[in-house]
């Protein structure tokens, strides 16, 4: 096709060089870019630890590493990824790029904070990473007491304190989203006006502003335990182990929202821009997911069922755990009936967007195993519940972080990616994926616990599939490395609108200035307008 | 090709069977429904030139509302299900067959009643309830039978129980379901179930110290807790004689039932339940007990629940039985 | 950078990425709001565990309780709300103009914060002679609640001892305010600093009032 794409002169990577101009940036393009940095880096060292626990699980023996060691992987690669990897990577790299754009703004409300959200990630990473070399921890990303605060004899303070500092990046990014997203709406930017990626922002960033802090302080009360000898979960002083678990988990279940809320919100995106329509269900969808954000805050002893909870607690639990299913069912429902009679891509991102739909699914469906408390009872604890939120944070949220780093891609660096190894690429993860952990499913079922260096070797044959399919999935998480990065230099021009999509982001040059718009944009349309708006893009 | 479910080795195993086979019925159902409409929609409606857009549909209340609803109502069978099951094995019969557990870094001790000692090793009799009681020495540990489909945390501090009649003779993983240190995957063991006859053999076989009950009595002596709770009333502590199973007041006018968690904290926490008319003067033995010792003393304790309640001149502290179901663990 | 102003003036405390002093407000007192909130939730955890190891153990905190420094807790009260008063008028005195009763109701503030300061590093220097401190030091006079007294300890230091860490910032934050307003950087169309430094001031003490009667006052009962 012809064309005469060329790159605008000015945008927000060529307005200044060198380290001091990225270090002391405060505009949040360059922030996410920083972020992309950081994030992709933990999960790299996250996956290669992975790696290595597939690798010992191949066979029933321990043989490849020591028990502690395997133990240390575990932990390490839960640490890295929940906290280094899936709780930051959409908000604070598709998030930062996109919100002061999606409505219209300059920048966020608070572009130093930003910057500062940032380097307080990078501080509390620096203290996990010491931890790692200084030996590492084992005492599984959930840190239960009394082990994390009397037996363990690992780096649980550096970590701790590690966590602790990220917390605040999350925090205080959320916090800027909301005061955005409340204040500096472009005018005619009605709620109702705005992509559906922003409201999953904002319900987002309301989880993490109200449950963060509570980990933050879990944390510290297992370092005091341990420091001091304070006694809080300490029986012998006639403290409360299970206690803890309460604390812990009244934030570490609203997180795993935390990181699927955004690719929800991703996913919204890539289905309206891969259909030209806009999002059946628009107002539902919205709803759905302050609702998620709401009614996941009610429902976190539904991970302390065998714990010792009262038959009542574990009731409400259970229901409750039920209804917070509905609003993830409704949205799944919406962006399928999208489809219909859309004009539907088969670009990869969209190919993401429809695999996030059917793995999301399963995953969420087997939520429903694991809130009945019948089933949960010979579940939890196995590889049934690590094949449930495997599918849910790798099915889901990498898909979807995935899918909006493609789709945005050309908006942020300028540059078309190769379409046919980018296709290829998604096909690998997605087989690699089921491969990897659908036999969980089947392994959990059959009694294998989590967190088992050794096993029984009747579960071998399973074992050996999901590995095999870990292989895959790591070449599969590779490619992209490769093939983006490699755009940046020789890949082909984008224009400002490659996907012929609706929404501000695609008004503006690609990349685009750094002030954003030229003048701030008023709005008089619908979100996802396909009808008012021209459609024909670079890419088909 | 290796099995998709355990061996169903407990009463309450089929009934966790057929609540999952449903769950996975609809699994499947769905994820194809899903999965199909998207490939469908995605082939149908293919964007066959680039400029072509989607119709602009904005959606239907009614569609919302049918679709919130169906999934509401399928939910609300599931948990009512999950609950139904549930409560079967949160609720031991009134007559089990009990069995101690001590859990701890990196071993399972199991402890029968007539002082038989086990490690690892669980033998049970075919067709009774077996009840577990169960404490941890360290930090948490979980008692997971999957061919029962039971499990339960075993928690330091407290006692947990969990109970299951086995229906099929056989040996069965026992597992670590909690993470706990090093040898967390080598915290496993089995449960055998045998017929009853051969039961009673293995039972009465193997040397055995007296029963865990006539071990406490001998342990109530040495701690010289007779010094203070005597049968006759003169001591300054309660009279443990048909104390087992009561409900008492305390203090602070609360009612608790003296069950095998509260006479553990009884003795490791003093303070923390008073019964009324009595003062804080009991020392604590933190530290001077094993948790063996404690279950040796908890049944000691409880075999007094059988000798006749004594007149006492003190105001007294027990009312009048609040049933005779046996008590559990928390 | 360019910040697509052109070359309209505007004021020199307006950030490039706020069309007005009235928006930047808005989004900096919100801002402030939601801090806050995490703060609420934060502290939230220990009084959570307070409640429950209260209900738990009332006899073992109340002993506990009696054992402390009660002149010390009231006098600190006392500073606080006093503070907090200063507080509020210096922000109305930053509403009016009048820099010196600005200046000087900051410099109030962060006296009064700084006594009560004072008073907590006694209350800590006596306890720790006290072996109050929980550890393997601790000591608690009456035998049958020393183990449950330990948790109210543990739980004393902990609220408190993060309580005045906030107090150390917010007179952190006071001393950057005090610079601004010497400067003359304050001024009736922007004392949005002052206002939401404000709200943080009278956050900590509001977590006061909520400390000091359940960590001080509910032993009273007790003789002795």
């Amino acid at each position: 096709m012809a064309s005469t794409v060329l790159t605008p002169p000015h945008h927000y990577l060529n307005d200044g060089y060198g380290v001091k101009s990225w270090l002391l940036t405060r505009d949040h393009k360059r922030i996410a870019l920083l972020y992309l940095a950081s994030v992709t880096l933990f999960f790299f060292i996250g996956g290669a630890f992975a790696v290595l626990m597939r690798l010992e699980l191949a066979t029933p023996v321990g043989d490849l590493v020591t028990d502690d060691t395997y133990n240390k992987l575990f932990t390490m690669h839960g640490v890295m990824m929940v906290f280094f990897f899936l709780i930051p990577a959409i908000p604070a790299v598709l998030g930062n790029f996109l919100v002061p754009i999606m409505i219209g703004a300059k920048d966020l409300a608070f572009p130093k904070l930003n910057l500062a959200s940032w380097y307080i990630y990078v501080v509390g990473g620096l203290f996990t990473l010491y931890a790692l070399v200084a030996g590492g921890v084992d005492t599984g990303w959930t840190f239960y007491a009394p082990f994390s605060t009397v037996s363990s004899t690992t780096q649980v303070i550096p970590t701790a304190v590690g966590i602790f500092i990220t917390g605040f990046s999350s925090i205080l990014t959320g916090l800027n989203f909301i005061v955005t997203i409340h204040r500096m709406r472009a005018p005619g930017m009605t709620w109702f006006r705005m992509p559906l990626f922003l409201w999953s922002t904002y319900a987002t960033s309301l989880i993490n502003v109200l449950g963060t802090p509570v980990i933050a302080i879990t944390v510290l009360l297992v370092g005091a335990e341990r420091l001091f000898h304070f006694g809080f979960f300490d029986p012998r002083v006639g403290g409360d182990p299970v206690l803890f678990q309460h604390l812990f988990w009244f934030y570490s279940h609203p997180a795993v929202y935390i990181m699927v809320l955004p690719a929800m919100g991703v996913i919204s995106e890539l289905v309206a821009a891969g259909c030209r329509k806009p999002v059946f269900g628009y107002p539902f969808v919205a709803f759905a997911s302050l609702a998620i954000a709401v009614l996941g805050f009610l429902v976190w002893g539904h991970h302390m069922f065998v714990a010792g909870e009262s038959v009542y607690s574990a009731l409400i639990f259970s229901i409750l755990s039920f209804l917070v299913a509905i609003p993830s069912a409704v949205k799944v429902f919406n962006w399928t009936a999208t489809m219909y009679r859309g004009s539907v891509s088969w670009q990869t991102p969209m190919l993401y967007a429809y695999g996030f739909i059917g793995l999301f699914t399963i995953g969420g469906l087997t939520g429903l195993f694991v809130a009945a408390l019948g089933v949960d009872v010979h579940v939890t604890d196995t590889y049934f519940v690590v094949a449930h939120f495997h599918y849910i944070m790798v099915g889901g949220t990498i898909m979807g972080y995935l899918g909006g780093l493609h789709y945005w891609w050309p908006k942020i660096s300028g540059r078309l990616y190769n379409e046919s190894l980018a296709k290829l690429s998604a096909g690998v993860i997605f087989i690699g994926f089921n491969l990897t952990f659908f036999p969980q499913f089947v392994l959990g079922y059959l009694g294998m616990p989590r967190r088992y260096h050794a096993y029984p070797p009747e579960f071998q044959v399973l074992n050996v599939l999901s590995s095999a399919g870990a292989s895959i999935l790591g070449v599969g998480y590779l490619l992209p490395m490769v093939y983006l990065m490699w755009s940046l230099r020789y890949g082909r021009l984008a224009s400002s609108n490659p996907w012929g999509a609706v929404g501000l982001e695609w008004t503006t040059t690609s990349p685009p200035p750094t002030e954003n718009f030229a003048e701030t944009p008023t709005v008089t349309w619908e979100a996802y307008d396909y009808q008012s708006s021209p459609a024909e893009g670079q890419v088909a | 090709m290796p099995p998709l479910f355990p061996e169903a080795a407990s009463t309450i195993a089929t009934r966790v069977d057929n609540l999952y086979g449903f769950l996975i019925g609809l699994t499947v159902f769905f994820s194809l429904l899903i999965a199909g409409l998207i490939v469908y929609y995605a082939v149908r409606y293919r964007r066959r030139s680039p400029s072509s857009i989607g119709a602009t549909i904005h959606g239907g209340m009614l569609l919302e509302i049918t679709w919130t609803v169906i999934p509401f109502m399928i939910t609300m069978v599931i948990f009512v299900w999950g609950a139904s099951v549930y409560f079967a094995m949160a609720r031991p019969p009134d007559e089990t067959l009990n069995i101690y557990v001590v859990g701890k870094q990196w071993m399972w001790k199991f402890q029968h009643l007539d002082g038989q000692r086990e490690i690892n090793e669980l033998h049970v009799p075919v067709g009774r309830d077996v009840k577990l009681i169960a404490t941890s020495e360290d930090v948490i540990h979980d008692l997971f039978v999957p061919a029962f489909r039971v499990k339960a945390d075993v928690v330091p501090g407290r006692y947990v129980s969990l109970w299951f009649r086995a229906t099929k003779p056989g040996r069965y993983h026992l597992f670590c379901a909690e993470y706990c240190g090093t040898k967390h995957s080598g915290m496993i063991g089995e449960v055998v179930v045998m017929d009853p006859a051969e039961y009673q053999t293995w039972l009465s076989g193997g040397p055995t110290e007296g029963s865990l009950a006539s071990a406490g009595q001998k342990l109530f002596a040495d701690l010289a807790c007779n010094t203070c709770h005597r049968p006759d009333a003169q001591g300054r502590g309660p009279v443990l004689q048909g104390l087992f199973g009561k409900t008492v007041t305390l203090q602070s006018g609360e009612m608790v039932v003296v069950d095998e968690a509260y006479v553990r904290e009884s003795i490791l926490m003093p303070a923390a339940k008073i019964t009324a008319g009595y003062q804080p003067v009991m020392p604590t033995f933190q530290g001077l007990v094993t948790e063996e010792q404690l279950l040796q003393l908890v049944e000691y304790v409880k075999s007094l629940q059988t000798q006749p309640e004594v007149e006492t001149a003190r105001p007294p502290a027990s009312a009048p039985a609040a049933g005779e179901a046996t008590p559990t663990g928390r | 950078m360019p910040d697509g102003h052109g070359a309209i003036a505007h004021h020199p405390a307006l950030a490039h990425q706020f069309d007005d002093l009235g928006q930047q407000k808005e989004a900096a007192t919100l801002g402030m709001w939601a801090f806050l909130i995490t703060e609420i939730l934060f502290f939230g955890g220990m009084f959570l565990l307070y409640s429950v190891y209260r209900s738990m153990y009332p006899a073992a905190f109340a002993a506990a309780s009696h054992e402390m420094i009660v002149w010390a807790g009231t006098l600190n009260t006392c500073v606080l709300i006093t503070s907090s008063l200063t507080m509020a008028l210096a922000v109305h005195a930053a509403q009016t103009d009048n820099r010196r009763l600005l200046v000087l109701f900051l410099v109030a503030t962060m006296a009064l914060g700084t006594v009560f300061l004072g008073v907590k590093a006694f209350e800590y220097y006596t306890e720790f002679s006290e072996h109050h401190l929980p550890g393997p030091g601790f000591h608690f006079g009456e035998e049958a609640y020393a183990k449950q007294a330990q948790i109210f300890f543990s739980l004393y230091f902990m609220m408190t001892g993060l309580h005045a860490l906030h107090m150390i910032i917010g007179l952190g934050v006071m001393t950057v305010m005090l610079w601004m307003s010497l400067r003359g950087r304050i001024t009736p169309e922007y004392y949005t600093p002052i206002e939401v430094s404000g709200l943080y001031w009278h956050f900590v003490d509001i977590v006061w009032i909520f400390l000091f009667p359940l960590l001080y006052l509910i032993g009273r009962h007790l003789h002795g």
